[in-house]
């Protein structure tokens, strides 16, 4: 078979062992709405009147709870997974066998990104339907390049990290450790207007911000043109060459003893 | 093609100080079972590691189906099956979801059916992976490595850990692979196992092979004969010339020598003067547990010494 149609065929049995855990399926989708649910509590859905015209506030903080999902969902969950995976012996079982690395890499990076995008869609629906997010309209194919990029490469970077998860019981510890401060500085959580300017210019090294900078453009309902965002979309496609450059060079398929 | 399944000649491997492997050579013929034995620690699963293109060599050539392991890829893999220590599969997916999963990386897979009745899980195919019970999930990594049909299977003590039936199921399995024609790599520190097993074993203990043939070969070349016998009470102490060169295991005691009559006369004459039995005497050439038992206390006492 072909390295395409062997990917193919493993990211299937990905999907199936994924689903079959109702416990983590639950959490993951639950994630986001909760987010959804405490941010509509804290600032509200009103109607937001601006020099541009009228929106909702809610259209404001669904990306950022966009960039969370998508960040959970790909950097957190792909390397938990992974370190689990490498401490029970299944990576080391899977190169032994003649199914190529790359196939294995791509098909849990599509898988994740896979499960990323079908997050965002539930999020953004929710929004929309519950909390008067205005939908995007003509910015919904720059949206889509931007989530594909983005899932894409925190899914690599989240198979990079295990570089230095040495086995499972350090992972949550090293995962959390890499991408909560992060999340912080990046206008996620919290509006960085405030922020001193180093912490900013600081924060723009990493790819959340730039992530959340182009989910922020594409959601923005006075956006007349196609709200493409090639600046961010540039340091993200680099952040997705260092996953993947890291995780060819340094991967290891078994746990360090 | 070529005799021989995998050549090996002056394989060393170090972690750090510690030489693991040392200046080893053997070579597995097409179509056997061949039995890597020793204890743990002797450098068994690096050895095997190594042919299956898992780690590194630090010296020496290795020909596995005619490929180097260690640059190998693909076609190399098709053709080999491993089953190691510590490898696990994916606990989310069915029995027969994972062999069927397997099955698709290799160009001429075994029928599903087929490795499930080898295994004997067919019952369990629908059952997921984490339900299984230890020694059925041991079964199933044995099935997955048989699942792309291989002309050469690496056993890493595939019986580690079973109950004396499961034992012999996966006794009559290995005969079978070799009735199919299947080379057999497998690595035990039962002697028993290999010696029932394998046409040819390879004695190993601290990265060295100390002695390599068929069962009859190593006892062979052993010189020396093997007196045995029991004690009646095991705290009997032994006179210091016997014990120097006796093996003791409870009451039971074994001792090699190159000179038996007169050991025999000093044995029987202290036994006479001390009341013992020595019930179960025995003199004769000694048995493959002998010669892996002198290696294994050989090997132990250079540990006291050092
Ligand atoms: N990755 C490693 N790093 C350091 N030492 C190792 C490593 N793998 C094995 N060893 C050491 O090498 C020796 C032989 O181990 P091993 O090949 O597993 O023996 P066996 O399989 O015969 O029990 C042991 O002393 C073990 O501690
Ligand atoms: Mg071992």
């Amino acid at each position: 078979m072909s390295t395409v149609r062997l990917t193919i065929r493993q990211i299937k049995y990905e999907n199936k062992a994924f689903w079959r855990n109702p416990a983590a399926v639950f959490f993951t989708f639950i994630f986001p709405l909760v987010f959804l649910v405490i941010f509509n509590v804290l600032f509200g859905s009103d109607p937001l009147e601006l020099p541009e015209g009228v929106t909702h506030l809610s259209t404001f903080y669904v990306p950022g709870i966009a960039a969370l999902s998508v960040v959970s969902a790909s950097y957190t969950n792909v390397a938990m997974r992974i370190s689990f995976s490498r401490d029970q012996g299944v990576l080391k079982r899977i190169k032994g066998s003649p199914l190529p690395s790359v196939s294995f890499v791509i098909a849990r990076i599509v898988h994740s990104t896979g499960i990323s995008m079908l997050l965002v869609l539930i999020v953004v629906s929710a929004g929309i339907l519950v909390y008067n997010v205005d939908p995007p309209t003509n910015t919904i194919p720059a949206l889509i390049v931007t989530l594909l990029v983005g899932s894409a490469a925190f899914s690599a970077l989240g198979f990079a990290i295990t570089v230095i998860v040495p086995n499972v019981d350090a992972a949550p510890a090293v995962v959390n450790a890499s991408i909560l401060p992060v999340l912080f500085i990046s206008d996620v959580f919290i509006p960085m207007q405030s922020a001193p300017s180093w912490l900013t210019i600081f924060a723009q090294i990493f790819p959340v911000y730039h992530f959340s900078a182009a989910l922020q453009a594409g959601f923005n309902p006075f956006e007349t043109g196609l709200g493409f965002e090639l600046d961010h979309l540039l340091v993200m496609g680099i952040w997705l060459l260092v996953g993947i450059i890291v995780t060819v060079r340094f991967f290891s398929w078994e746990p360090r003893r | 093609m070529t005799d021989f399944a995998i050549r090996v000649k002056g394989l060393s491997k170090s972690y750090g100080q510690q030489t693991v492997v040392n200046d080893i050579t053997f070579d597995v013929r097409r179509g056997e079972v061949f039995a890597l034995l020793g204890p743990n620690g002797a450098g068994k699963t690096t050895t095997v590691e190594i042919l299956e293109g898992h780690r590194k060599r630090d010296k020496g050539n290795v020909e596995v189906l005619g490929y180097d392991p260690i640059n190998a890829e693909k076609q190399f893999r098709e053709q080999i099956g491993i089953v190691l220590q510590g490898t696990g599969v994916e606990p989310q997916l069915k029995v027969g979801e994972t062999v069927e999963m397997f099955r698709g990386y290799y160009p001429d897979p075994f029928p599903l059916e087929e490795v499930l009745d080898v295994v004997g899980l067919t019952s369990e195919r629908n059952k997921l992976v984490r339900q299984l019970s230890g020694g059925q999930q041991r079964r199933l990594d044995v099935g997955v490595a048989l699942a792309g049909n291989p002309q050469l299977l690496f056993l890493d003590e595939p019986t580690t850990g079973f109950d004396p039936s499961a034992r012999r199921d996966a006794w009559d399995m290995i005969s079978n692979l070799r009735l199919m024609g299947r080379t057999v790599v497998l690595t035990t520190h039962y002697m028993d196992e290999a010696e029932h097993l394998a046409d040819h074993i390879a004695l190993m203990s601290k990265g060295s092979i100390l002695s390599y043939g068929t069962v009859a070969e190593i006892i062979a070349r052993q010189s020396g004969t093997v007196l045995g016998f029991k004690l009646e009470d095991a705290k009997t102490v032994l006179p210091k010339n016997f014990s120097d060169a006796a093996t003791i295991k409870g009451n039971k005691v074994t001792m090699r020598t190159n000179a038996p009559i007169p050991l025999l006369y000093n044995l029987t004459s202290w036994a006479l003067d001390n009341d013992q039995n020595l019930d179960d005497l025995r003199v004769e050439k000694p048995t493959l547990e002998d010669v892996y038992l002198d290696i294994v206390r050989s090997s132990t006492e250079k540990d006291a010494k050092l």
